[in-house]
């Protein structure tokens, strides 16, 4: 049963064939069975997690679903403010914060009926590729427990693949969502930016971060993208225009016709740098888009080789900012400072934050901090605008002549744990072709797009699209999730075989 | 800790005052500026906040319309420019008050630019340049607890009260202010005035300055005189009372001068304003190379007010001041000294309100500028805070036009007032301070006035009537001050003079 797709249980709930309790005990199941070895949860709320079940059972027994989804459980980033279940984000100076409220997405997904299994590992505050900069331990691939599972969002996209969860929300800021997706095997999708409301995402960067779906299907990532996205009054960057029809989108591409879509492949996301299996893989994928009636047309964006330097000026910039209120004030971590008998507010304040962040959160805190400093606001962070209000042209230019453009998702599969952990531009630069989207606020989604030849590990494609033209993603993604399962014969996790042989050993 | 000070004219003799004042408004909306927490003064601590105003992760802000709209107001009344397109900026500094350890205000593009307000100081107009008028949100308050000053040095532990944070404020700073040589404490004091009564007329704040809804700070330098150029300045914080803003001036002008002139330089530091002892106390030292790193705040989007709206706000702004003045001058009767008096007391709106409740205007400026601003000056309290309002002030001379009380009366119920005794009426009942004109009661204190006095009474006869005066006081004196005088003096003439 919890290899089965969320569409495909809500159809089951639908007849009867199964309840909530069941499907959601089966998930919890799984988690006992496998979290141990992937460590995908920081915090499992077995309790809630039923009781939202049996809720549902009693909705659906009396004629008041309230959605497809209802019933189907879900796991939430823990960056994700949950009432009630705590919030670390991965941090120890968060350690045991239990919000009084809940995001908004969390909201809508509470009031979709999905009962909520717990929370995701992720890199602190959301800053790394891999999910190794959690405080709590890394979370592994599902696919070589010896490898990374992408990050930040390394727990959700693992919770998944590992059929922990159906479904997971993570938030992506410069691929958190789509690298740890292509390197699970999984769908993950970022949505334009202002579509799913930020309030309660605990910021890492305001005017990059975005929350989305992860999933094993393309439907299921509309599907769910339906249920967080659309306009919250709460989040003032949130985009007040309905959703435009994602699930219909994504029925309408499983029919693996594409005639008339022109598809853009960006000069600057490939080449150098790129896993030769990941860019075989990424080939093949574009012939059977052609075969589907697509046109490719060759795009360039050569602002694009300015992202990177652009997005880690940004980035540490507003979460230096951001992560100023972590003072030990009023919640979290409170550190007294040693051999100080009656310290100041500022002295604990000290003794705090040098406790409770992680060495790569200090290292953004210090670059934001720098790129703001009066002297040196307009070279870094002024320039840095700037370079991003080219990109945005890069990619409307780019969007003039392709509906849709297309990269591997990220350029290597997944690594192994600890190979680049002292080494953060090789780490920075597995985000290469997901960061111009973010700096852009246009949507993307990473489908997965076999295994690369040289290690048979996952590696993902990458389809972006116009800003609140999200529903191309999801038509192309699940045009390419039809052809590619039938050129395999089933889905690609079928082939993930690391946890079977964990469970035998 | 006493500083040596020169002499207020001989600091003029030497160096030339710029001032520049930076004044924050509350504004009196119901809900916060970024979230829509109750604004209510005086509440239990920590009882209005939610996770946006207390910084909690992941929160975010949305700004008050209300509070843009007051804004706009005050600077269409400033005679500013409106932003066509403005941004909210991070002042990014910590300090346990401040939830989320950044201030939400504005920096380079502020809601309203290049305004003047022309200020009256002795019949004589002076025109403050206005540089800017921006939003921004209050910090928590801070409560330091065990010392003796009540500040942080000392202090056993502190208390944090987060209903204030986010509270909407509106920043007003002018241009420096030159030229106002030994007008420049009373510049100063008439700019805060006059703005004060801009910002009630408006009716976009409580405009309390005793209870920090109005909150002035006062940057003074000195150049040596004729020099033209601009000295160290330093920053005075908080003074919240128009009487000390004056005081504030003068002393930093005196203070400065001594320094400057025994061949010291002025340290850039903020200071503190002693309301007790009348001086000011280093604060800590503020350089020009202190960084907010500020920058535009992510999470919200521009504020873009549409001409229409901007225009249709104009359409709301009360008049002129200065216009209203002339206006209220002629309507009233007052001379220019009479009308000097009350605005320079702060006492314009309160004079014109209690005319509105139904005083006569002779009557409202007599109380307020006599009763009134002797107990603001005895009690060194702001004199629209001192618990009697307008309302109060027509009642009284209702009183005492119905010949219930008299002037004298009417002082003792005052007193009542600022006691807290209730309404006039019922301060006039429960002291029974009511004139007594029954010719019962009166004519018996004639009778024994009369025998008591037998040779005034007998001038009295004789035709002297003037003497009639000592007979009354005889009477007044009996019953402490509560008799109708004019009828005491009728009673006495109809007993001693045959024609009656």
């Amino acid at each position: 049963m919890i290899r089965h797709s969320a569409a495909e249980l809500a159809a089951a709930l639908e007849a009867g064939e199964t309840t909530s309790v069941a499907l959601t005990r089966a998930c919890l199941d799984r988690i006992a069975e496998v979290d141990g070895s992937v460590h995908a949860f920081l915090h499992v709320d077995a309790e809630g997690a039923l009781a939202q079940a049996e809720a549902s059972d009693a909705r659906r027994a009396a004629g008041e679903t309230r959605g497809p989804l209802d019933g189907i459980p879900v796991a939430v980033k823990d960056v994700l403010a949950t009432e009630g279940l705590p919030t670390t984000c991965g941090s120890r100076i968060l350690e045991g914060w239990v919000p009084p409220y809940d995001a908004t997405v969390v909201t809508r997904l509470r009031e979709a009926g999905l009962p909520i299994l717990g929370k995701t590992n992720m890199d602190e505050f959301a800053m790394g590729s891999s999910t190794e900069h959690s405080a709590y331990g890394p979370t592994r691939n599902p696919w070589d427990l010896d490898r990374i599972p992408g990050g930040s969002g390394g727990g959700s996209a693992a919770a998944v693949a590992a059929f922990e969860a159906p479904l997971a929300v993570g938030t992506d800021t410069g691929g958190s969502i789509r690298q740890p997706g292509a390197v699970t095997g999984t769908v993950g999708v970022k949505p334009t930016y202002g579509g799913v409301s930020r309030y309660g995402l605990v910021a890492l960067a305001n005017s990059l971060d975005q929350a989305g779906p992860v999933t094993r299907t393309v439907l299921d990532s509309a599907l769910l993208h339906e249920v967080i996205g659309g306009h919250d009054p709460r989040d003032s960057t949130s985009i007040d225009q309905p959703l435009p029809a994602l699930v219909e989108a994504a029925r309408a591409g499983a029919s693996g016709d594409l005639t008339g879509l022109r598809v853009g492949v960006v000069t600057e996301l490939g080449g150098e740098g790129y896993q030769p299996g990941v860019l075989a893989r990424f080939t093949e994928a574009l012939d059977l888009l052609v075969e589907a009636g697509a046109e490719v047309v060759e795009v360039s964006c050569p602002t694009f080789v300015h992202a990177l330097a652009t997005y880690y000026l940004i980035l540490p910039a507003e979460a230096s900012s951001n992560l100023a209120k972590f003072d030990a004030m009023r919640y979290g971590l409170r550190t007294w400072p040693e051999g100080v008998e009656s310290p100041s507010a500022e002295e604990v304040m000290r003794a705090t934050r040098d406790a409770g962040f992680g060495d790569e959160v200090k290292r953004r805190i210090i670059l934001g901090t720098y790129a703001l400093s009066s002297g040196y606001y307009d070279a870094y962070y002024g320039q840095a605008q700037k370079v991003r209000t080219l990109i945005s042209r890069d990619f409307a230019a780019a969007f003039e002549k392709a509906d849709v453009l297309v990269s591997p998702t990220a350029p290597t599969t997944a690594f192994r744990l600890g190979e680049k952990l002292d080494d953060p531009i090789a780490m920075y630069l597995n985000d290469l072709a997901t960061i111009p989207a973010n700096l852009a606020g246009v949507p993307g989604i990473s489908v997965p797009s076999g295994l690369a030849d040289e290690d048979g590990l996952p590696a993902g494609f990458q389809v972006l699209a116009p800003a609140l033209a999200d529903d191309r993603l999801y038509r192309v993604g699940a045009a390419l999730e039809t052809l590619l399962a039938k050129k395999w014969g089933g889905p690609l996790l079928d082939r993930a075989h690391a946890l079977a042989e964990e469970a035998a050993r | 800790m006493t500083e040596t000070l020169l002499s207020f004219e001989e600091s003029l003799e030497r160096f030339d005052p710029a001032m520049g004042l930076e004044v924050h408004v509350e504004l009196n909306t119901n809900s916060k500026m970024f979230c829509g927490c109750p604004t209510e003064f005086g509440a239990e601590p920590n009882t209005q906040v939610c996770p946006t105003c207390l910084g909690l992760p992941g929160a975010m802000p949305v700004v008050n319309r209300t509070g843009v709209e007051s804004a706009i107001r005050i600077g269409l009344a400033l005679n500013c420019r409106i932003a066509e397109w403005c941004r909210f900026a991070r002042k990014n500094y910590f300090y346990p008050d401040m939830p989320k350890n950044f201030q939400t205000s504005q920096y380079d593009e502020p809601i309203a630019f290049e305004g003047f307000m022309d200020v009256d100081v002795d019949g004589e107009t002076f025109r403050v340049e206005i540089e800017r008028a921006h939003m921004e949100e209050d910090t928590g308050k801070s409560l330091h607890v065990g010392g003796a000053t009540g500040r942080i040095h000392g202090a056993d532990h502190s208390l944090v009260d987060y209903n204030r944070a986010g509270i909407p404020l509106i920043e007003i700073v002018t241009k420096p202010i030159l030229g106002a040589r030994e007008k420049a404490p009373q510049i100063a004091k008439a700019y805060v005035a006059q703005l004060r009564e801009l910002i009630v007329a408006l009716g976009v704040s409580d405009a309390r300055m005793d209870q920090g809804s109005i909150r002035a700070d006062v940057n003074l330098s000195l150049s040596p005189k004729g020099d033209g150029g601009l000295g160290t300045r330093t920053e005075t914080k908080n003074v919240n009372s128009l009487r000390s803003v004056e005081r504030a001036v003068r002393y930093e002008m005196q203070r400065h001068a001594a320094i400057l002139a025994g061949g010291g330089s002025i340290l850039q530091e903020t200071r503190h304003w002693h309301e007790d002892t009348g001086i000011t106390t280093s604060g800590r030292e503020k350089s020009d190379a202190e960084d907010y790193r500020y920058f535009p705040e992510p999470d919200l989007v521009p504020v873009a007010p549409s001409r229409e709206w901007v225009e249709e706000l104009r359409g709301t702004l009360p008049e002129n001041p200065t216009v209203k003045r002339a206006r209220l001058q002629a309507e009233w009767g007052y001379s220019d000294l009479e009308m000097r008096d009350t605005v320079g007391a702060g006492a314009l709106a309160l004079v014109e309100q209690t005319i509105a409740a139904g005083a006569s205007p002779q009557a409202a400026r007599k109380w307020w500028l006599s009763e009134l601003a002797r107990r603001a000056n005895d009690t060194e309290t702001d004199i629209a805070a001192l618990g009697v309002g307008p309302a109060d002030v027509a009642a009284v001379q209702a009183l005492v036009d119905a010949g219930t009380i008299n002037d004298k009366l009417a002082r003792q119920v005052f007193e009542g007032l600022y006691a807290g005794e209730g309404s006039p009426e019922e301060i006039v009942a429960a002291r029974g301070l009511a004139i007594v004109s029954d010719d019962g009661a009166l004519g018996a204190a004639v009778d024994s006035a009369i025998a008591a006095n037998p040779d005034v009474a007998d001038k009295i006869r004789d035709g002297k009537v003037a003497a009639a005066g000592a007979l009354i006081g005889a009477v007044m004196k009996e019953m402490r001050g509560q008799a109708d005088a004019g009828r005491v003096r009728e009673l006495i003439l109809e007993k001693l003079t045959p024609a009656g």
